[in-house]
């Protein structure tokens, strides 16, 4: 196929390749290899595809790429429409790499219903990357909810613990979080008469959406409620935590992985994209609760006795970094936001897949119950240390290209956003440098883990990639970069608008 | 005496007619073979032979459809509209004798009967949908409601049966007195029971005769609904009839009144129906939503949604009438989708007796039955309101219709009411996959003929979430067709034997 053909095919290839591998997985046997096989040919070759994505981007061209644009029901106005810029492609690719991931490490660790487990998680796969690909806001609503259940699934079904109280409460959360959206999208949709996307941009910038002025701040609280919650932001991030704890790996590492970007996501291209005036008005309490997230996640990280609840605040923390990026409005802040998503998705997914990995062995994750295990375990620890060093920020690594764009853009903001933030960077590096020297020095007290075996083939198979492309992003950020900056221009261009105006008054 | 030519029905008002005279003869083929059978064949056979009744039934309807226009003395009119609700009612019907099929080996009841009535019911319920005589809406609404009163107390082992039967058959019968009264008053309002002429003697004037008529019209067609604050009997009798049969009576004769309430209030142009419709409306989705989530038997809880998706259709009426109309048509295909396919699931699984009819008996049924629990979440996602579900448009389109009719009320009660309804039907989600199972009560195979059910419910209700377009766009045209004659009515109505008979004699005398 030319890539010219593939061009207009490549997102509805990998948006539903996931999914009909799902519903494939429905007809086999109960046979749990040819599943579990089945399932990680299906996402490597939903990866591959979407390589296809960043190898033939036109890279500083702006506006959105691989468009397809059909009508698909008429009344309402709704179509099929795709289509991503630097900022959705490689949210893109960061699903479908952490897919195979995922499954692999729940290679062993499910043992019961197994085939739901891989339908569910092939079904999730899916519509995450359909919440990045659709640029029509009721598709975009779609793939938003249809997240939901399956994850809710997850957690409920092969969770540990209180997982149905975990379940409950996240589902609860995000779907009453996002019926304010839908009431923004249903008022945008009535007034514009389109769903679409860029429609809609353009009605708001050429003020041709009556009563626009009356109900704008309004709307951009409805679509921010929803992705504060998903983000989450302080403080309304209490649904996370017992997510995190009581999901099975393979759930947490695309929660945090993915599942949170698009709420940082959603920021990005519809708070800043469709109400830059009303974005920039609200940016400094914004800022502040980022500030807050990125300093309490920190604390609360820091007294944390439990492995995957410590993992999981340090995510609030993080994505307190993103909110600050992308509300200082500077270039630097947004493209640093970006890469920030993209570098927690594969450090922070590769610390739960660790942790998962401790579990299977001793099904626990207090850290208590630890301590000296880099006797027994010496690759386990290398890589371990390896992925907390690039969670750290440590530079040639990818946490810190990242935060040290956002920080460079917060300081230009406002210098006092960008002293604070800074400290999350220090926080950050004491818990989880702390939890490591707990897990990993000092004598080995438990009878326990005198004995736990390292790494299998399967298990580095998982966490080798993680950490190749941690490096990766770290040596050469400008792969990634030269992706993100236009997008980013894009979304800065009103607001140089917006200063001008303000300078020739 | 001799009649005239036009006292003598027409080989097309028969055509017009064709789908109720096809069932009416399967019914009695039915009763007819019904005691010459022995009783193991007498199920198979009279089974068969009501689905292959329901399918002549379909094809009658698609070559009726090819002649629109009045029949039987203007008392009887196709068009769009009505045949959209025969389609309709025939599937339902069609979807529940496949799902009765398993329960009545199960339970161990004699068929005979049982499908005849269903057929009969049906019958009522195509005629109430094509009527336009107030007298012949009644006398189908009898029909239709007889069939489904004897139907409930189906289950003759079960004292709950017996008291569902006797309880729906009191109070739906004082409903219909109601109707009935409400259609004498419009005759002494307007001086006819032609909705047609009753239109046309609305637009000039309507007087308090008018609006009391109104009212006690929806009195007794709100009770068939079960529209609070006539819902009270829904819960009981739900959970007393037999499954299949609360399948049949919450979507068909449902359908078939709101059908009935649509001619009523948008071609007929009913006076003051908006505060009726806003209050009954507000109050059957708070109660039917409230209640609903307290209940831990899957059918009283279904009973209570039931109730709450009532009130969602209700809001249809008060919009504008072509919005509404069509909006409504939607609802019902929908609701009729997802309810009877859910209710098809609680048939297989309620087992002898329906024992296992709780919320616990659903606990790991994720586990058990893996296809059948996947499916029910299909329809229970649809009845919460899932995009890609029927149940999404249906409610997108009611809640818009609304909207552009200015109800920003009504549509806020509605929304917040939606969000409650997520709440109980995940919990039915919840247990059946994430509680173990209390003990391992094994789940019977599906059976073809339930199988074919549940796909047919099932491909309607994601046809209906994935493209509604057509559906949709048959509604609109429809709808158009009977709001543009209650507008400009250009009435040329032939006369009525009665008329045909009485001119000629008084020109005589």
């Amino acid at each position: 196929m030319s890539s010219e053909v593939l061009n207009s095919w490549i997102l509805t290839l990998v948006t539903f390749i996931p999914l009909a591998g799902g519903l494939l997985l429905m007809l086999v046997p109960r046979r749990h290899r040819d599943i579990r096989v089945f399932s990680l040919v299906v996402t490597l070759l939903t990866f591959a595809l979407s390589l296809h994505l960043p190898v033939h981007l036109h890279r500083f061209q702006q506006g959105f790429q691989y468009e397809v644009n059909a009508q698909w029901i008429t009344s309402p106005n709704i179509h099929y429409h795709m289509g991503v810029d630097g900022f959705s492609m490689w949210l893109v690719v960061l699903t479908t790499f952490l897919t195979p991931l995922c499954v692999l490490i729940s290679w062993n660790s499910i043992q019961e219903r197994v085939k739901e487990f891989f339908i569910l998680l092939l079904i999730l796969e899916s519509s995450l990357i359909g919440v990045f690909t659709s640029l029509d806001l009721f598709l975009f609503y779609f793939f938003w909810e249809a997240t939901l259940i399956p994850m809710a699934l997850l957690i409920g079904m092969y969770g540990h613990g209180r997982k149905v109280y975990a379940a409950v409460k996240f589902f609860l959360y995000t779907m009453v979080a996002s019926v304010f959206m839908l009431a923004a999208i249903l008022w945008l949709y009535a007034k514009v008469g389109s769903f679409d996307f860029v429609t809609i941009q353009n009605a708001i910038r050429n003020g041709q959406v009556e009563n626009f002025g009356a109900a704008a701040t309004w709307l951009f609280l409805g679509f921010f409620v929803a992705f504060a919650v998903k983000v989450p932001l302080f403080p309304v991030h209490t649904w996370l935590p017992d997510a995190h704890v009581e999901a099975p790996t393979a759930g947490s590492v695309l929660l945090a992985g993915v599942l949170l970007k698009m709420g940082t996501y959603g920021m990005l291209r519809f708070n800043v994209g469709l109400f830059p005036q009303q974005a920039r008005q609200n940016a400094p309490w914004i800022a502040v609760l980022a500030l807050i997230g990125i300093v309490y996640g920190a604390l609360v990280a820091m007294v944390q006795p439990n492995m995957k609840k410590l993992i999981a605040y340090s995510s609030i923390s993080h994505l307190g970094f993103v909110v600050l990026g992308i509300f200082s409005f500077t270039a630097s802040g947004l493209d640093g936001a970006e890469f920030v998503m993209l570098a927690h998705g594969v450090s922070t997914g590769a610390l739960f897949m660790l942790a998962g990995i401790l579990y299977e062995r001793r099904h626990t994750y207090e850290i208590s119950e630890f301590g000296g295990l880099a006797t027994p375990m010496p690759i386990y620890a290398a890589l371990f240390l390896f992925i907390v060093l690039s969670s750290v920020g440590l530079p040639l690594l990818n946490g810190f290209i990242g935060e040290f764009l956002v920080l460079s853009g917060a300081f230009m903001a406002k210098a006092w956003w960008g002293i604070l933030g800074a400290t999350g960077v220090i926080w950050s590096a004491g818990y989880l440098l702390w939890m490591y020297q707990r897990v990993f020095y000092g004598k080995l007290t438990h009878e326990a883990n005198m004995r736990l075996p390292d790494l299998s083939g399967r298990e580095k198979a998982a966490l080798w990639p993680a950490a190749v492309a941690a490096l990766a992003m770290g040596v050469m950020p400008l792969i990634w970069l030269n992706g993100i900056d236009p997008a980013a221009q894009v979304a800065l261009a009103p607001f140089a608008q917006l200063a001008s105006k303000v300078v020739g008054r | 005496m001799n009649f005239t030519p036009q006292a003598i029905p027409q080989a097309i008002d028969y055509v017009r007619f064709l789908p109720e005279i096809v069932l009416s003869l399967f019914g009695l083929a039915i009763m007819l073979l019904d005691p010459v059978l022995d009783e193991d064949s007498s199920q198979k056979i009279l089974g068969g032979l009501a689905l292959i009744g329901t399918i002549a039934g379909l094809a009658a309807t698609l070559y009726m459809a090819q002649y629109p226009g009045l029949a039987f003395w203007n008392m009887i009119r196709v068009e769009g509209f009505s045949v959209f609700f025969h389609f309709l009612i025939l599937t339902i019907a069609a979807v529940v004798i496949l799902t009765s099929y398993e329960y009545m080996v199960v339970q161990r009841i004699r068929g005979g009967e049982y499908y005849a009535l269903i057929l009969f019911g049906v019958v009522g319920m195509m005629l109430m949908s094509s009527a336009v005589e107030l007298v012949l809406i009644f006398i189908a609404l009898e029909i239709s409601s007889i069939s489904t009163y004897i139907l409930a107390g189906f289950r003759l082992r079960e004292a709950s049966s017996s008291e569902s039967s006797i309880k729906y058959f009191l109070l739906g019968s004082f409903a219909t007195a109601f109707f009935l009264y409400g259609v004498a008053l419009m005759f002494g309002a307007t001086g006819s029971t032609n909705i047609l002429v009753i239109s046309q003697a609305l637009q000039s004037r309507a007087s308090v005769l008018a609006y009391l008529a109104v009212a006690l019209m929806f009195v007794g067609l709100g009770f068939k609904v079960a529209s609070a604050p006539f819902h009270v009997w829904t819960p009981d009798v739900y959970e007393g009839a037999p499954a299949p049969i609360v399948g049949l009576m919450s979507t068909g004769p449902k359908a078939a009144v709101f059908a009935v309430l649509l001619r009523i209030i948008f071609e007929a142009n009913a006076p003051g129906r908006f505060w009726l419709i806003w209050v009954s409306a507000a109050l059957s989705m708070s109660i039917g939503n409230v209640s609903a989530l307290v209940q831990n038997n899957v059918k009283r809880l279904l009973a209570y949604s039931s109730i709450a998706h009532a009130g969602y259709l209700l809001m249809a009426f008060a919009a504008s009438p072509v919005m509404g109309t069509s909006a409504a048509m939607f609802y019902t295909a929908a609701y009729a989708a997802m309810n009877v396919g859910a209710f098809a699931v609680v048939t297989h699984f309620a087992s002898y007796g329906e024992r296992y009819v709780t919320l616990e008996d659903y606990s790991g049924l994720g586990r058990r039955s893996p296809l059948l629990a996947a499916t029910l979440t299909v329809f229970l996602l649809s009845l919460i309101g899932i995009p890609m579900t029927g149940g999404f448009f249906a409610k997108f389109y009611v809640f818009s219709a609304a909207l552009k009719a200015g109800l920003v009320g009504l549509t806020i009660i509605g929304v917040i009411n939606s969000a409650v309804g997520a709440y109980y039907y995940l919990r039915i989600i919840v247990v059946m996959y994430m509680r173990e199972p209390r003990e391992e009560t094994p789940v019977a195979p599906v059976p073809a003929a339930l199988g074919a059910a549940l796909a047919i419910s099932l491909i309607a209700t994601i046809y209906l979430g994935v493209l509604p377009g057509r559906v949709l766009t048959y509604a609109q045209r429809s709808a158009d067709e009977l709001v543009q004659r209650s507008v400009a009515p250009n009435l040329t109505l032939s006369p009525t034997p009665a008329q045909a008979v009485s001119t000629p004699l008084k020109a005589w005398r």
